[in-house]
């Protein structure tokens, strides 16, 4: 039986889901700010302040934060499986994979909190 | 099925195609962009703490190794979109087949070259 406890969601349907959903909420977001910055030439900052005073672009930006958070989540976990397994690691794979996996949890809690803290100048 | 065919499952010994590289590329740039995103969300912190984060964020931007950095991060996030794009199209039954997979590689790696060398004019 293969048992997988660290994947996202638990399953690998959802998962597909959580990284197609959060991959367009990502696209939309790039494509915005790669807009917004085109289109203001030579930026100062109370264009780029004003921005990011609204309550939308709060919104949106923290909506893209926590869909990248999900997306790398799923990314990192299906490279952590490919690549740091029994194959490439021998027996101390297990080991060598959680760690990475929850470097990876740790840095992704830290993006989150930071993005929050950033977006409402807690 | 015949158990007795001969099953080469040693990965490292069979000859990649295309698309497996362009995949692992997606991969790559999906790595870059997660490490990555620590110097953006510090750039987008310095630049509004203050009028004075902005422009230090500027300046520092001006250094040419920040601009080769900040090349470097826009082509994975290049790359990843175009290749994230593909997979999306194939996930909708499109470039599915192996002549049309082949076609869509080329042209993710067609396209991602063409807007990485836009995005370095633009950069400097």
């Amino acid at each position: 039986m293969v048992t997988n406890a660290t994947n996202f969601s638990r399953s690998g349907l959802s998962d597909w889901i959580v990284q197609r959903v959060s991959a367009i909420v990502l696209a939309a977001f790039t494509v915005f700010m790669l807009g917004f910055v085109l289109m203001n030439p030579g930026m100062d900052y109370d264009t780029w302040g004003d921005l990011f005073e609204q309550t939308w672009m709060r919104v949106f930006t923290l909506m893209a934060l926590i869909s990248l958070l999900a997306h790398a989540w799923v990314g990192m976990w299906t490279i952590t499986t490919d690549y740091l397994n029994d194959r490439a690691l021998g027996t101390s794979a297990l080991v060598v994979r959680f760690a990475v996996q929850a470097a990876c949890g740790i840095a992704m809690f830290t993006y989150l909190v930071w993005g929050v803290q950033i977006l409402w100048g807690l | 099925m015949n158990s007795k065919r001969p099953v080469n499952l040693d990965i490292t010994t069979i000859r990649l195609p295309l698309p497996a590289y362009t995949s692992i590329l997606h991969r790559v740039s999906g790595v870059i962009l997660f490490v990555g995103i620590g110097f953006l969300l510090y750039g987008l912190d310095l630049s509004l703490d203050s009028p004075e984060g902005f422009a230090a964020l500027q300046e520092c931007m001006a250094h040419p190794v920040a601009k080769f950095i900040t090349w470097g991060l826009v082509s994975a996030l290049l790359y990843h979109f175009v290749a994230g794009i593909k997979h999306l199209l194939m996930d909708i039954g499109i470039g599915e087949e192996k002549e049309s997979g082949k076609t869509g590689a080329m042209m993710t790696l067609a396209i991602s070259v063409v807007l990485i060398v836009l995005a370095g004019v633009w950069i400097w």
